[in-house]
């Protein structure tokens, strides 16, 4: 039998096919202003028995699609499951949410808590930041950890610090210097949500924010713990979806 | 529907904004409540109320007005009804649940205050709430900062508006100010309306009242039944309807109500599957006509089977137990029986999450969702070692900030529906 699961994202789409254990297709595509054909393209010539559905999109495409669906937070946490069994949290970084989930001994769902209703801090604030300092998103990260010391910014709010940054580089800082300090801003957040949440121990870190390398390193610094990155971090809620489809099926 | 619109005329509503209100409620009110299977049939009481909410009822405060009898209008469970039926008044709970006319709201008060005060000065401006146009004196309760301020920006705006002071302590001299304060009120319903309070009116009172919140206990405790015979929701809309309705008649239907779910757990039915994942819900009152988190937790594959709520059981759990003859008498028995309310503005508080944990145990839920209106310091403040603490005793919590918009609608659904799959795999 072959599972699948798809991770409707706020920036991306994603879709996984599981056989035997295995992940089988993995396919990703940019949301779009019409996320039901972006998922529909992504589906074409996809084979599978059974899907779920997952992301903040999954609703959308329950009246499309005879599918069950599932949270991020369930689908993350069956995700991971697929790549290490020995973590003890998830820290997923989207494009306009991030999620902190702590696991049981067991590595079933324990407590989670997402950020608040804005976008302050995920990945679509690195890319905004990225783009205000005329870097690309794969320049970034080793802009970032190039820099000897960090600029602090001090807003959190992709508006505010847009213009924060605007006025630092106006006043003659070094532009990496800002990256560095664009990302500690990203990781202090985030190891916040985490702390709130998790138990110590080996960190899952998931999402397209994970492809970063400085958040990786800065991230591991704050929480005293390893980060454990997943060969395609952006595909663990497709994968946890297609397993879930499995369980049911 | 008969025509009300000479009687709200002639209560200075502005017409055009109150039939937009009356539209947008009677359209959520359907898709909300009536699109629910298997609903008990004596659900169809609080239809007609809720279809007549702003008018069958109104005139009848009208009538009771034109009989000489007082309307007290409040919007805090301290503010005891029995007082205000000794003197043969008329008590109701005024309109603060719904986002209407925030903006002009926002002219007076702090963008950063809780919906419901929001709500009240929203109502208020517009001119859309009969109950406190037809309010002779609106009580204004010393809670929290944000309401006890906002009622000084209130008081030029309605004809009578009385504060009560309330302690913040479970003390003896906390004790103490309440009964002061309650005595200071009867002087004021005496005033207001002419009539004295008796000891015989204050017994008569307490019994009306007393058997209203015995009539809401008991279907709080038939909800203990798997398969639930009701919904959350249609249990909620009973719990706010408490505030509206003629005691009496309220708890008649209550109780008939409760017969027929009775009835339903005997043969082992419901309205939702047996087995369905249950929770209680913990926290900031939900006045009529805020439905938004029930809504969502009911579509989540979950059934709502208690409210710790003052639109609850913290408004209702307690009843009066009288001790003496005397109005003084009647009147410590009053003040002991609200003094046990635990509400968050109270410091320390603990009560309350033993009644969580109380109410998680027999109503056979399997965790708890704390609701917290945003900017409601009192409760949000309690509710990072509420949770931790039903953690530590094995009880998952799900915490909520949220307010009267639909813009998170959202988000609050992937923490529900993700909190609903945490309850089912334990």
């Amino acid at each position: 039998m072959r599972y699948a699961g798809i991770d409707i994202g706020s920036r991306t789409i994603k879709l996984a096919v599981i056989e035997d254990g295995r992940l089988v297709l993995s396919r990703k595509l940019v949301t779009s202003h019409n996320p039901l054909e972006t998922a529909k393209e992504l589906m074409d010539g996809a084979e599978f028995d059974a899907i779920t559905a997952t992301g903040y999109g999954r609703h959308l495409i329950k009246g499309h699609l005879a599918c069950p669906v599932i949270s991020e937070i369930t689908a993350f946490t069956l995700g991971s499951r697929f790549f290490s069994t020995d973590c003890r949290s998830i820290l997923d970084i989207g494009g306009q949410d991030t999620k902190a989930i702590s696991l049981d001994n067991d590595g079933t769902l324990c407590k989670f808590d997402l950020n608040d209703r804005c976008a302050a801090g995920t990945g679509r604030f690195l890319e905004v930041m990225a783009t205000v300092l005329g870097f690309t998103l794969e320049e970034f990260p080793a802009a970032a950890l190039s820099a000897r010391k960090a600029v602090k910014i001090n807003s959190m709010c992709t508006v505010f610090a847009e213009s924060e940054v605007v006025s630092l580089t106006s006043q003659g800082a070094n532009r990496n210097e800002v990256a560095l300090g664009i990302h500690k801003a990203i990781v202090s957040r985030s190891a916040g949500l985490l702390k709130r949440v998790a138990s110590p121990g080996k960190i899952f870190f998931a999402g397209g924010v994970a492809l970063n390398d400085c958040v990786r390193i800065l991230l591991e610094n704050e929480m005293g713990s390893p980060v454990f990155v997943p060969p395609d971090p952006q595909i663990v809620g497709a994968i946890g979806a297609a397993l879930s489809a499995s369980e049911d099926g | 529907m008969s025509d009300y619109t000479k009687m709200w005329s002639s209560l200075g509503l502005d017409l055009k904004g109150h039939d937009a209100l009356l539209s947008v409620l009677g359209n959520a009110y359907s898709a909300i409540f009536l699109s629910q299977k298997n609903r008990p049939e004596g659900m169809k009481y609080f239809d007609f109320v809720m279809g007549e909410v702003h008018g069958l009822r109104i005139k009848e405060l009208m009538d009771a007005k034109a009989q000489g009898r007082v309307v007290i209008g409040s919007y805090c469970v301290f503010v005891p009804e029995e007082l205000v039926l000794a003197v043969d008044g008329v008590a109701v709970g005024l309109c603060a649940g719904a986002e209407f006319n925030f903006e002009a709201a926002e002219t007076l008060l702090p963008r950063n205050t809780c919906s419901l005060i929001k709500a009240a000065f929203g109502f208020k401006l517009g001119k859309v709430c009969p109950y406190l146009e037809a309010s002779d004196v609106v009580v204004g309760e010393n809670t929290c900062d944000g309401k006890k301020k906002a009622y000084e920006i209130l008081a030029p705006l309605v004809k009578d508006l009385y504060i009560m002071d309330l302690p913040q302590t479970k003390s003896e001299t906390g004790k103490a100010l309440l009964k002061e304060e309650y005595r200071k009120f009867i002087a004021k319903l005496e005033k207001v309306s002419g009539k004295k309070v008796t000891a015989a009116s204050l017994k008569k009172a307490v019994e009306i009242v007393n058997t209203k919140r015995m009539a809401v206990k008991r279907l709080a405790a038939i909800r203990s039944a798997d398969p639930a015979p009701i919904s959350g929701l249609d249990a909620l809309l009973v719990n706010q309807v408490f505030f509206h309705d003629d005691p009496v008649r309220f708890t008649e239907s209550v109780n008939k109500l409760c017969d027929e779910l009775e009835i339903r757990v005997k043969k082992g039915t419901g309205v939702f599957p047996k087995g369905t994942t249950r929770v209680v819900v913990s926290g900031c009152p939900m006045a009529v006509p805020n439905w938004k988190v029930p809504v969502l937790v009911e579509s989540s594959k979950a059934v709502i089977v208690g409210e710790e709520s003052c639109v609850g059981e913290r408004g209702s759990r307690w009843l009066t137990e009288v001790k003496g003859n005397t109005v003084d008498e009647i009147l410590d028995s009053i003040t002991d029986r609200y003094f046990n309310i635990d509400c968050a503005v109270f410091t320390p508080n603990p009560s309350r999450v033993d009644y969580v944990k109380d109410m998680k145990k027999k109503l056979h839920a399997q965790g708890v969702i704390h609701y917290s209106l945003q900017f409601c310091q009192p409760y949000i403040m309690e509710s990072g070692p509420v949770e931790k603490d039903l953690e530590k005793s094995g009880i998952p919590t799900l915490r909520l900030e949220t307010d009267y918009s639909q813009e998170d609608a959202g988000q609050l659904r992937t923490r529900i529906e993700a909190f609903v799959e945490r309850l089912k795999k334990k």
